[in-house]
């Protein structure tokens, strides 16, 4: 394989809403959900805000850190369960909003919270293959969580893009293998025409997540023969602050590995963009040199592993564009109210 | 608004892009069809603008224009962008009181509007304090 | 260019008239006026209409064949003429020139609009269409916004405060209690307007010219043959009329209309007349700030002492120079096609010296001007009593 990241960006709405304020509304003790899901709080977003807008302001980001002239992506494919129209690319809103229009391909992907990395893939496939220059692969989403509904504690907004290209002087990032773990195991899901996800309750656990991203991320290892003390940071997909440990831990990863990037306790579960913005944020601080094992997982289910080993082109690329820290750190409350209005829980 | 007349518009709601004048050099935002300067001499050529700028002057508005309803208080600024033109512009992310002539802003993605509930959607620029 | 004159004028009432429709509004001012310059429908030449929306506000576009067929005047030319907010000063700068150039000897000006036959959410909507729909509307503008932006920067710029726009406000509804034909007959104070609910801030409810149905008229003649119908014509002495951006950002200033300038230097160099030999004017106040804007553009006061002139009283009745004796457009109402031939039949009403109890006393020369959307178009008349 010989392609890297070449730039990388994320978006974080500003808004966010703590447990404590969504667990006085339905009766329930906000330190125990605090303590089961390890989150704190989460993105919000602006009643301006969807996934659209989201993927751009990410979109833009990475051009940012990229340098590079956006006519010559290739590719754009945007990864999401909340694409703002049923029928209707997100991705063409994307395309024309960073002037990467007209000569390139564009088209949405959704496999619940991993389309953003089925996205990657592709791009991966496509500068492999001599087709395009880049490719852009975005992660983006505005989760939606019924009310009353254990997900409302996590569903949050949030995306991130990545531009994949040949492994050169200009990627910040070499990918050096990536392996993927599919079966049709229906943990989650939403209905068409219906407004909110369901789920298997305790069935999204063990033969859902934890199945798909171990199973992925041993796939990967073995593929490549690396141990897990071969990676400086391991980012798994993060529904919930727990998750992720509970899998790194079963995988022989520590925790300073995966705390890097895991971003949920402050921001909560981001869907589509949750694993591109922890492997943001580790790119954010990571050293040329230093390995990064990413597994996301979508619902459905499958998890995609990529195993990356950090350049010496992030040093002068980091800064060129916001980090995630600075959006995890820009942020305004809102109480349950406000929030019911943003996410149109009420309609006038 | 007609779905024709929004999407003509997209390079300028998208990306700011206007028009400069090659003879006089002045930069017009939204784009212009002839110089007012040097009239038919004018060439004109579309121009992007810098994505900055400083309020010149706000309003909060409790009495929303039609479809801007549920935004209510929300910031309404003319803005002085670096490249010279002034634009009128929602200031977003910010509470009522949280703007003032002089501050500077960035340029942001957002969504405008709908065209009702089964319409497309619009989107465009509005602007946010740079902190 | 042949001297023109006001010999007749007529107003209906202004206010919700719930049951008086767009062609009955029209024929009743028509008739007043024409009753008032004591002159035959038959002996009138052309008509000219300011119409602001009759489409948004009462879907029928083509007002001037209906106007002409309702008032009995087919099939005499009639022309719609329109220019937002100023459509009736258009119209009545048309009816000036058609008789001025010996085109036409006897001329109809009028102006209508009928705004209650929709919600007033709509009506907002309505008027917005005279700001720019592109860059203007679509990112969330409305007409009062875009004078509050104007607000704003007038007190940021010259230390304008929002008492000294309430004390407009307080002034023009003082004026419009004396005024029958009026919207308002109510008194209002300083603190009520500062305490009337946000519109747009820095503009309050009280800031803001109301939603009104309303129509007027004024009769227009040669100067020469105007003494035929009566002992004290009105002359046109001077009549301007200037454009401008029609979006507010594009402007140089946000605190002064340009074309309300170039229009009042067209009429002031055509009437040989200054702003300090006004004794009154009738200005446009859709909102408060656009009558502090008005008196400095139109050069009775130094710019960014609008407000101060207003607040020491120099614009009320028995003032230096009395302003919107009619109650304005905050107090008499604002049918935005009929302001502009409102305001002229109030100048002639006192310069007639038959306005009642608002009568300014010894008025000789007074002034209208006429604005339509944020300042895009701009209209000035200067009028003098005839005999
Ligand atoms: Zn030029």
């Amino acid at each position: 394989m010989n392609v890297g990241i070449v730039g990388y960006g994320v978006y974080i709405p500003r808004y966010r809403i703590k447990v404590e304020e969504i667990a006085k509304i339905w009766g329930e003790d906000p330190e125990r959900i605090k303590r089961g899901l390890m989150v704190e709080e989460k993105s919000v977003p602006a009643p301006d805000e969807d996934t659209a807008t989201i993927a751009v302001e990410a979109a833009r980001n990475a051009v940012k850190r990229a340098g590079i002239d956006p006519q010559e992506i290739g590719a754009i494919y945007v990864g999401s369960e909340s694409h703002p129209y049923a029928v209707k690319p997100t991705a063409t809103i994307v395309a024309e909003a960073i002037e990467a229009t007209p000569r390139l391909t564009a088209a949405d992907f959704e496999f619940a919270c991993k389309a953003g990395t089925a996205g990657i893939q592709t791009c991966i496939g496509a500068v492999e293959a001599g087709m395009m220059k880049y490719g852009m692969a975005i992660g983006a989403d505005t989760a939606q969580g019924a009310p009353g509904d254990p997900l409302e504690y996590t569903a949050a907004a949030g995306g991130g893009a990545f531009i994949v290209g040949k492994n050169n002087g200009e990627s910040l990032a070499m990918v050096e293998g990536t392996y993927s773990y599919t079966t049709d195991t229906p943990d989650f899901w939403r209905r068409e025409m219906r407004p909110y996800p369901k789920h298997g309750g305790r069935f999204t656990g063990k033969p859902a997540y934890f199945k798909h991203v171990i199973s992925a991320a041993h796939g990967l290892l073995r593929q490549l023969k690396f141990t897990p003390q071969d990676f400086t940071y391991a980012v798994f997909h993060q529904p919930n602050g727990k998750f992720p440990l509970q899998a790194a831990a079963e995988l022989g990863f520590s925790k300073e590995q995966v705390l890097p990037g895991l971003l949920t306790p402050k921001i909560g579960n981001t869907y589509s963009g949750a694993s591109l913005i922890g492997l943001a944020s580790v790119l954010d601080q990571a050293r040329p040199g230093d390995r990064v094992l990413v597994v996301s997982f979508g619902s459905g289910a499958g998890s995609d592993a990529f195993s990356m080993v950090v350049k010496d082109a992030i040093e002068e690329k980091r800064d060129r564009a916001p980090k995630v820290v600075d959006y995890v750190n820009t942020k305004a409350y809102v109480d349950y109210s406000t929030y019911a209005k943003y996410r149109k829980l009420l309609v006038r | 608004m007609a779905v024709p007349r929004f999407w003509r518009e997209i390079p300028s709601r998208y990306n700011l892009i206007g028009t400069r004048c090659g003879n006089c050099n002045q930069v017009h935002f939204p784009p212009r069809y002839l110089c007012p300067n040097c009239r038919r001499v004018g060439k004109l050529e579309p121009y992007k603008l810098k994505p900055r700028g400083k309020v010149i002057s706000y309003t909060v508005v409790h009495v929303a224009a039609e479809g801007f309803e549920d935004q209510v208080p929300y910031v309404l600024a003319i803005v002085e962008l670096e490249d010279g033109p002034r634009i009128t512009a929602q200031v977003t992310d910010c509470g009522p009181d949280e703007v003032r002539i002089g501050d500077e802003v960035e340029i942001v993605f957002r969504r405008m509007g709908q065209e009702g509930e089964e319409g497309v959607l619009y989107y465009g620029y509005k602007c946010k304090k740079v902190s | 260019m042949r001297d023109v004159a006001i010999i007749g004028v007529g107003l209906t009432k202004f206010g919700e008239l719930w049951d008086v429709s767009f062609r009955q509004m029209m024929i009743e001012a028509g008739a007043r006026a024409l009753e008032d310059a004591k002159i035959d429908g038959k002996q009138i030449d052309a008509m000219y209409v300011g119409n602001m929306s009759a489409g948004q506000f009462i879907r029928q576009e083509h007002i001037s064949s209906l106007i002409a067929d309702h008032a009995g005047l087919v099939p005499i030319p009639s022309t719609r003429v329109e220019g937002a907010c100023a459509s009736g000063g258009l119209a009545l700068r048309q009816a000036v020139i058609a008789v001025a150039s010996g085109i036409h000897d006897f001329v109809v000006a009028a102006g209508i609009e009928k705004m209650t036959d929709i919600l007033s959410g709509q009506a907002t909507g309505a008027l917005a269409t005279a700001a720019d729909q592109e860059w203007e509307v679509f990112v969330g503008a409305t007409f009062p916004a875009l004078y509050a932006l104007m607000a704003r920067r007038h007190m940021y710029e010259f230390g304008t405060t929002e008492e000294q726009m309430a004390m407009v406000a307080v002034k023009n509804h003082q004026n419009a209690c004396l005024n029958p034909c009026a919207q308002y007959h109510t008194k209002i104070t300083v603190d009520s307007v500062l305490k009337s609910p946000p519109v747009t801030l820095p503009l309050k409810l009280l800031d803001c010219s109301p939603i009104t149905d309303g129509a007027a008229c004024v009769i227009l003649a040669p100067a020469e043959k105007a003494r035929k119908f009566t002992d004290t014509p009105i002359l046109v002495a001077g009549t301007g009329q200037a454009s401008d951006s029609i979006s507010l950002h594009s402007r140089a200033s946000l605190t002064s209309l340009r074309a309300a300038r170039e229009a009042a230097k067209m009429a002031y160099k055509a009437s040989g007349i200054e702003p300090k030999d006004v004794d009154l004017a009738e200005v446009h106040d859709c909102f408060t700030i656009a009558e502090i804007i008005a008196i400095e553009d139109l050069g009775f006061c130094k710019k960014g002492e609008g407000g101060k002139v207003t607040q020491e009283g120099e614009t009320a009745i028995g003032g230096r120079i009395p302003v919107n004796t009619s109650g304005g457009l905050k107090g008499k109402g604002h049918p935005v096609g009929a302001t502009g031939i409102a305001q002229a039949a109030e100048i002639v009403q006192q310069l007639r010296g038959e306005a009642g109890k608002r009568q300014v006393k010894g008025a000789e020369i007074g002034l209208t001007h006429n604005v339509g959307g944020s300042g895009g178009t701009a209209v000035v008349h200067i009028f003098r009593r005839g005999d």
